[in-house]
């Protein structure tokens, strides 16, 4: 810090802009006033009201069903493409092509999953959400899966083959367990992207089946509640603690 | 022998084609389904008639684009390109000299001050910009501190207004700023820098003819990833702007979803995305311009 010289203003600015709207919302949360806005006191009531609200939790249940899924496919698909490219084509389009989805602005891809559900006649719904997911998150998973295959070691699995190993076998026992690191970091990725994503959600969910997202949307839109404050605070308590351990796996991992 | 020989190669060549689709078909047919033909169909229905009951009907028609020519509708798209880029000129005046502090710390500080930038994009967005309306209400504590200070009489209008648009859009994707930046300060060749300085050129002028050259490629990453998704934002001008600042966003938003309208949203869609590509192009260009530099020099 002492070295910084005068970029100590523009460094400190960054963080106070970051952290401060967090932390009012954060306090506000523990406000025992109706008011969002204005101190009343200490309290905790508003995470009563949260956990007694059905719509939030019948919403973060959605959520997780979506995540939970769209996780699963997307690090599958995302893999396999992953060491596909590196290992049988050295095309530097199909490499592109595959990691499109991950930078393309989200609007679009929404209106184009809603366009062609439309066209094809499905019901939208947690599935058609789950569906849009995947083809993200399986970008991510690839570009991840991809950063670490540029480190690995060829030969340990040319010694797997030398020793007898048929492809299957040195498949399962090399190439999977030295990329399991980043396959765990990908998969981490699609599910905190997942949890979180909206714009495409809100055009490819059906009205019946809202993720959290969607539902925090409509609380936000039809007026501000203490209750907002709370889900608020729950919900840094929770990406902070996921950001906090990948960080710890990752740091562990570059050890090994 | 030789037959024998030439058997075993095309049994090879058939396995390592299995092998290859096996790896490469699932996932190259998905990103084809799920992205590719999703966006050539909004395409195609840019050059279509809005459909009686929704979708989309025949004849084949340019109407959508000329409707797109309506002087309301190029001020939604000016006032979005405004808006985006002063969203974007505050990250860099606020993100590059911060990405370069960072690169100044400690190695163990670094890694904290930049997972300490992460952090907030990491929580869910409609909270991040539910947070200003707390913040910048009439009510709210920005106003709460002035008033007691006594630096304003009645509470200042703050929601609700394109600043406070920019604001959302500015904390929502600082980060994005920050990082690319940092990484291409971070990789300088600081033999540069030394032989600047070796050389006369004061620190002044070795930042300027050295380090900001070298990182601009950086710094257009930066710029372009803060600027795509403020561009085609709807929930922050909605939440923040009240309704009264419409983003191009929030009109293809409402074709797709109010209007059905989705044509005229095609076009509407067509016209940003192809607008964002340019900016790729531009992009890519000066950084294989100030590469090729480097390279020689």
């Amino acid at each position: 810090m002492r070295n910084l010289g005068w970029l100590r203003l523009p460094f400190l600015l960054t963080f106070v802009f970051l952290y401060v709207p967090l932390v009012v919302v954060v306090v506000m949360s523990f406000n025992s006033g109706k008011q969002p806005f204005s101190w009343g006191g200490f309290s905790t009531r508003w995470y009563g009201v949260l956990a007694a609200d059905t719509a939030v939790r019948q919403g973060l249940l959605n959520t997780l069903i979506v995540a939970v899924g769209a996780t699963i496919l997307a690090t599958i698909l995302g893999t396999l493409l992953a060491i596909g490219l590196a290992r049988f084509t050295r095309s530097a389009l199909l490499e592109a092509y595959s990691l499109t989805p991950a930078i393309i602005p989200d609007l679009a891809l929404a209106i184009g999953l809603l366009v062609m559900f439309s066209a094809i006649g499905m019901t939208l719904g947690l599935h058609s959400v789950l569906l849009a997911h995947v083809v993200f998150g399986m970008a991510f998973v690839a570009a991840v899966v991809t950063a670490r295959l540029g480190q690995n070691d060829p030969s340990l699995e040319e010694a797997s083959g030398d020793l007898g190993a048929n492809a299957a076998t040195t498949f399962f026992k090399i190439t999977v367990p030295t990329l399991l690191p980043a396959i765990v970091a990908g998969a981490l990725l699609v599910f905190t992207l997942s949890l979180d994503e909206f714009v495409i959600a809100f055009f490819t969910d059906g009205p019946a089946t809202p993720t959290l997202p969607i539902v925090i949307y409509s609380m936000v839109r039809f007026g501000v509640t203490p209750e907002i404050n709370a889900l608020a605070a729950l919900l840094l308590l929770v990406s902070f603690t996921v950001v906090i351990a990948a960080q710890r796996i990752t740091r562990l991992t570059d050890a090994v | 022998m030789a037959s024998t020989v030439a058997q075993g190669r095309g049994a090879d060549k058939r396995r390592a084609l299995g092998a290859r689709t096996a790896f490469l078909g699932p996932g190259l047919l998905y990103v084809t389904a799920f992205m590719t033909i999703p966006i050539l169909l909004v395409v195609s229905y840019a050059f279509l008639t809005r459909g009686r009951f929704g979708g989309v009907e025949f004849p084949v028609t340019l109407e959508n684009f000329v409707r797109a020519l309506d002087p309301i509708y190029l001020r939604v798209l000016w006032n979005s390109i405004f808006i985006a880029s002063a969203t974007t000129l505050l990250a860099l005046l606020i993100g590059y000299p911060t990405a370069y502090a960072i690169t100044r710390l400690p190695v163990r500080w670094r890694t904290v001050a930049l997972v300490l930038v992460v952090l907030p994009f990491w929580t869910n967005f409609l909270i991040r910009t539910y947070a200003w309306i707390v913040l910048l209400n009439s009510q709210g504590p920005v106003n709460k501190t002035l008033e007691s200070l006594g630096l304003i009489d009645a509470p200042l209008e703050l929601l609700y207004t394109r600043g406070a648009v920019i604001a959302g859009l500015l904390y929502a994707y600082l980060p994005l700023m920050i990082l690319p930046v940092y990484a291409s300060i971070e990789r300088l060749d600081r033999s540069l820098l030394e032989a600047a300085t070796n050389l006369g050129a004061s620190k002044f002028w070795s930042f300027i003819t050295v380090t900001l050259p070298l990182t601009l490629p950086g710094t257009m990453i930066g710029a372009i990833f803060v600027f795509v998704p403020s561009l085609g934002n709807f929930i922050v001008p909605e939440l923040l702007g009240g309704g009264k600042t419409v983003m191009v966003g929030n009109l293809i938003r409402d074709q797709f979803l109010k209007a059905r309208d989705w044509p005229f949203g095609a076009v509407l869609a067509l016209v940003m995305v192809l607008f964002l590509a340019g900016l790729f192009a531009v992009q890519a260009i000066v950084a294989r311009r100030i590469n090729g530099r480097g390279a020689r020099a």
